[in-house]
C-alpha cells in the first residue's frame, strides 16, 4: 500500500469520483461468450482425436476414398451468417417484416446445410459401409461431424422459435439485442463448421 | 432492515410455516444464498459418506493379510471415495461458497442467471445420486459389478466394454457427466455474475481477492470441465456403438484417454484448491487486523496459476513412456506453477507480520493450512522430478502428497470458511470451545495419518492394494496411518456436535461478528433475500473499514 500524493491531497470525505453512469457489460452477451468458451473446449477434444488418428484406420474405408468436399452445404452454412446479420439490422430499424424474411432465409440454408449432411451420411453408411464401428475414421468423423450438425439442429430450433415470435408479430427493435445474442452462436456454429472442414476434408482426406 | 420491518403492518405474529411448506420453499428456491447452503451441505453430507468408504478402507489396511474388505469391494471403495471426494465434495464446496458470497460480496442481488443457478445444484445433486443409485443398479444386465470399480481415473483399456462388464462404469460416465454439465453451468453463471453486476465503483483493482480468486477459478472449470464431458462421451461411444477410441485392437490409443483425462484432472486440482485460497485471502487479513499484503501480486499469481495449470497434465504420466522432450517440458511447467503458489504462501506470511493475529477459529485453521500446504507443495516439486516419480507415481508417496493438498490445503481452509462465515449465514456463532476441540483433535489425526503415510510409500507400499503380506516394514506405518483416521473421526463429531449445537443455541452474531471489511459484513445476519436495501457504493478494497474510519478511509492510499 503506497501513500500517493494526489491521494492526501483529496479533502476527507471526497473519495474520488465513480465513472457514472456505472456501466458493465451485457449479462447476455457475456454469457453467451462464456458458453461458446466452453463450447470450443469441447469441440477441440474431437478435433484433437480427429487429427491424432488420422492415417490410423487398420481397414478400409479411408477418407481419401469416399469422402466428397461438401461445396455446397458449406457456402450455404457460412453465407447463413451474413443472412442473420441483415435480419437483426432490419429488426434494428423496426422492419420486421424484413426480418421475418432474411430470418426464414437462414433456417433455410441452414437446413439446407442438415439436408447436405444427411446425403452424405446416408452414402456413407449404405453405399460404402462406413459407420461409426467400421474403423477409427469412421469413429471420429461420426463423433466430430456429429456433434457439430447437433449444433447446428439444437440453433435452428432456436432460430425458429424466434421466427414464430417474428411470424406473430411478437418481436420489436428492442429485441434486435437478444437476437444478435443468439446469432452469437450461430456464428460459433459456422466458425465451428470452418475448422470441421479443414480438418476433416483438407487435412484428413 | 429493522426500520423496513417496522414499517410493515403486522396484524398477528407470522404463522411458522409447515413442514411441507419448507421443503417447497427450498426446492423451488432461486435465491444465491439458499442455493449456495444446499450446496455446501450436500456436499457435507458427501463428505460423510465418502469419509466412511475411506474409514472401511484403512481398517482393511490397518494389519497385514487382513480379510475385512473383499478385493472387489476395496476397489469400489477407492473408486467411490475418489470421485465422490472430486466431483460431489470439492467442486460443490467452490460452488456453494461461491454462489453465497459472490453476490453479496460484489454488492448484488443475486447471481445473472438465478434459475440456471437452481438447475445446476440440481444436476449436480441427481448427477451426485445417479452415481450412488450405481450400488443398487449397477449390476445392469451381465449381473456383474455394482458400484464402479475402475479407479477414480478410469483408465482405459479397463473401462472398455470387455473388461468392464455390466453398467457400473456407465453410472460412473453418466452421474459425472451429468453433474459435470451442472458445474460448466454454474461456473458460467458465477463468471457472468462477476463480469456484469458489480456495484459502482468496484473496479478490477478493488474487488474482493475472493471474488478474483472464483472469477479465474470459473474461467478454467469452462475451458476443462468439457473436454471431460467429451472424453466421457467418447467412452460412452466406445462402450455402447462400437467406436474405438481407446479401443487398442483397433488401433486406438489408451494414452490418448490419460492425456484427455488429465488435462481436466490436473488444473481440477487448482480449481480445487484456489477456493481455499480464496478463502485464506479473506480470513488472514481480517485475523492479522492489516489489509492484503500485494494485492496486485495475489490477483497476477492466481492468473498465472489458472494459465500454467493448463499445460501441466502430463506429469501425472511420466511412468506411461513420454518422450525425454514431454518429460522435460512437463517437469519444468510443473516446477514453474510452484513459483506463484509461493509468491500466495509468501503473501499471507506478509500480510500476518507485524499484525495483531487474533488467533479465533477461522485463523487458526487458516495457520495450519498454510504449514501443510507447504509440505504438500514441496512434496508435489519432488514428484515432478521424472525419476523420483518413476520411482514413487503410484505408491502411498503420491497418495499422501494429494490428501495433504485436499485435506491440509482445501478442507482446513474449508473448517476456517465455515467458522468464518457460519454467523453470516445462521446469524449464529459457532462455538469456540468446541471448535477448538474440533481443530486439536482433527488435526493432529490428520498429521498423524497423513505424515506417516508418505513411508510405507517411500518404502514401495503401492496404492490400490487391498491387502500386503507382513514383515515389509510397513506393518506399523499401516497401523498408525489408521489409527490416525479414529482420531479424525473423533474430531469430526465434535465440529458435527459444534454445527448442530450452535444452530440450535449459539451466541447471535450480529451483522459483523469479526469486525470484517467486506460488504457481505454490512448487512443482517442471515442477510435479507433481496440481500442490500440499497446496491452499495465502494471507493475501496475495504469498503467498510471506509466507512468505520471515515478519519482515514482507505482510498486515500490505493
Amino acid at each position: 500500500m503506497t501513500t500517493s500524493t494526489t491521494g492526501t491531497l483529496l479533502p476527507p470525505g471526497a473519495p474520488p469520483a465513480i465513472p457514472s453512469p456505472w456501466a458493465l457489460p451485457d449479462k447476455g452477451k457475456v454469457g453467451m461468450l462464456l458458453l461458446i468458451l466452453a463450447e470450443s473446449s469441447f469441440f477441440a477434444i474431437f478435433v484433437v482425436a480427429y487429427l491424432f488418428y488420422i492415417g490410423k484406420s487398420l481397414n478400409g474405408p479411408f477418407p481419401a476414398d469416399v469422402l466428397d468436399l461438401p461445396i455446397v452445404g458449406s457456402i450455404c452454412l457460412l453465407s447463413s451468417s451474413v443472412t442473420i446479420m441483415v435480419a437483426i439490422r432490419a429488426l434494428r430499424a423496426g422492419q420486421t417484416g424484413r426480418f421475418n424474411l432474411w430470418w426464414l432465409v437462414t433456417i433455410l440454408l441452414g437446413l439446407e446445410f442438415l439436408i447436405g449432411t444427411g446425403v452424405e451420411w446416408y452414402g456413407l453408411i449404405v453405399h460404402h459401409g462406413l459407420w461409426i464401428d467400421t474403423n477409427l475414421f469412421g469413429t471420429t468423423f461420426y463423433s466430430l461431424v456429429g456433434f457439430h450438425a447437433f449444433h447446428v439442429t439444437i440453433g435452428l430450433l432456436m432460430l425458429s422459435l424466434v421466427l414464430f415470435f417474428g411470424l406473430t408479430g411478437r418481436l420489436a427493435p428492442e429485441h434486435a439485442e437478444r437476437t444478435e445474442i443468439l446469432s452469437w452462436y450461430w456464428h460459433f456454429v459456422d466458425t465451428v463448421w470452418i475448422v470441421v472442414f479443414t480438418v476433416v476434408y483438407v487435412v484428413g482426406r | 432492515m429493522t426500520v423496513l420491518e417496522e414499517g410493515i403492518a403486522r396484524p398477528h405474529a407470522p404463522e411458522r410455516a409447515s413442514a411441507w411448506e419448507v421443503v417447497h420453499d427450498w426446492v423451488t428456491t432461486v435465491d444465491h444464498k439458499k442455493l449456495g447452503v444446499m450446496y455446501i451441505s450436500s456436499a457435507l453430507v458427501f463428505f460423510l459418506i465418502a469419509g466412511f468408504e475411506a474409514t472401511l478402507m484403512r481398517i482393511q489396511l490397518a494389519v497385514p493379510n487382513n480379510d475385512f474388505l473383499p478385493p472387489n469391494t476395496f476397489n469400489r471403495l477407492f473408486t467411490m471415495h475418489g470421485t465422490t471426494m472430486v466431483f460431489l465434495v470439492g467442486m460443490p464446496m467452490f460452488f456453494g461458497f461461491a454462489n453465497y458470497l459472490t453476490p453479496l460480496m460484489i454488492g448484488a442481488r443475486d447471481l445473472a442467471f438465478p434459475r440456471m443457478n437452481a438447475f445446476g445444484f440440481w444436476l449436480f445433486l441427481f448427477g451426485g445420486i445417479l452415481l450412488y443409485f450405481s450400488f443398487l443398479g449397477g449390476d445392469g444386465l451381465y449381473g456383474a459389478g455394482t458400484a464402479p470399480d475402475v479407479g477414480w481415473f478410469a483408465y482405459a483399456p479397463l473401462t472398455g466394454k470387455a473388461f468392464s462388464r455390466g453398467n457400473s462404469t456407465d453410472y460412473w460416465i453418466l452421474g459425472i457427466l451429468v453433474s459435470g454439465f451442472g458445474s460448466t453451468g454454474t461456473a458460467l453463471n458465477l463468471a457472468a455474475t462477476i463480469l456484469t453486476m458489480r456495484c459502482p465503483g468496484m473496479t478490477w483493482g478493488k474487488l474482493p481477492l475472493f471474488v478474483w480468486l472464483m472469477l479465474v477459478n470459473c474461467l478454467l472449470t469452462l475451458i476443462i470441465l468439457t473436454p471431460l464431458t467429451a472424453a466421457q462421451v467418447m467412452l460412452l461411444f466406445d462402450r455402447y456403438l462400437g467406436a474405438h477410441f481407446f479401443d487398442t485392437q483397433a488401433g486406438g490409443s489408451a494414452v490418448l484417454w490419460q492425456h484427455f483425462f488429465w488435462f481436466f484432472g490436473h488444473p481440477e486440482v487448482y480449481v480445487l484448491i484456489l477456493p481455499a485460497f480464496a478463502m485464506a485471502n479473506e480470513i488472514v487479513p481480517v485475523f492479522s487486523r492489516k489489509p492484503l499484503f500485494g494485492y496486485p501480486f495475489m490477483v497476477g499469481a492466481t492468473v498465472l496459476i489458472g494459465f500454467i495449470s493448463l499445460s501441466v497434465w502430463a506429469h501425472h504420466m511420466f511412468v506411461v513412456g513420454l518422450s525425454p522432450a514431454a518429460n522435460t517440458f512437463f517437469t519444468l511447467s510443473t516446477m514453474a506453477i510452484a513459483v506463484p503458489t509461493g509468491i500466495k504462501i509468501f503473501n499471507w506470511l506478509g500480510t500476518m507480520w507485524g499484525g495483531k493475529i487474533r488467533f479465533k477459529m477461522p485463523m487458526l485453521w487458516c495457520t495450519a493450512f498454510l504449514f501443510s500446504f507447504v509440505i504438500a507443495g514441496l512434496t508435489g516439486v519432488m514428484l515432478a522430478v521424472v525419476p523420483w516419480d518413476w520411482q514413487l507415481s503410484d505408491s502411498y508417496f503420491v497418495v499422501a502428497h494429494f490428501h495433504f493438498v485436499l485435506i491440509g490445503g482445501l478442507l482446513f481452509n474449508i473448517f476456517a470458511a465455515i467458522y468464518y462465515w457460519f454467523p453470516k449465514v445462521t446469524g449464529r456463532m459457532l462455538d469456540e470451545k468446541l471448535g477448538r476441540l474440533h481443530f486439536w483433535i482433527f488435526a493432529t489425526g490428520f498429521y498423524l495419518t497423513f505424515t506417516t503415510m508418505h513411508f510405507p510409500g517411500l518404502l514401495g507400499m503401492p496404492r490400490r492394494i487391498y491387502t500386503y503380506e507382513a514383515g515389509r516394514g510397513w506393518d506399523t506405518l499401516n497401523l498408525i496411518t489408521s489409527l490416525g483416521v479414529a482420531v479424525q473421526l473423533v474430531g469430526l463429531t465434535f465440529f458435527l456436535w459444534n454445527v448442530v449445537r450452535s444452530l440450535l443455541k449459539g451466541d447471535p452474531a450480529g451483522d459483523d461478528p469479526w469486525d470484517a471489511w467486506t460488504l457481505e459484513w454490512s448487512t443482517t445476519s442471515p442477510p435479507p433475500e433481496y440481500n442490500f436495501e440499497q446496491i452499495p457504493v465502494v471507493h475501496s478494497r475495504r469498503p467498510l473499514w471506509d466507512l468505520k474510519h471515515p478519519e482515514d478511509p482507505d482510498w486515500r492510499y490505493e
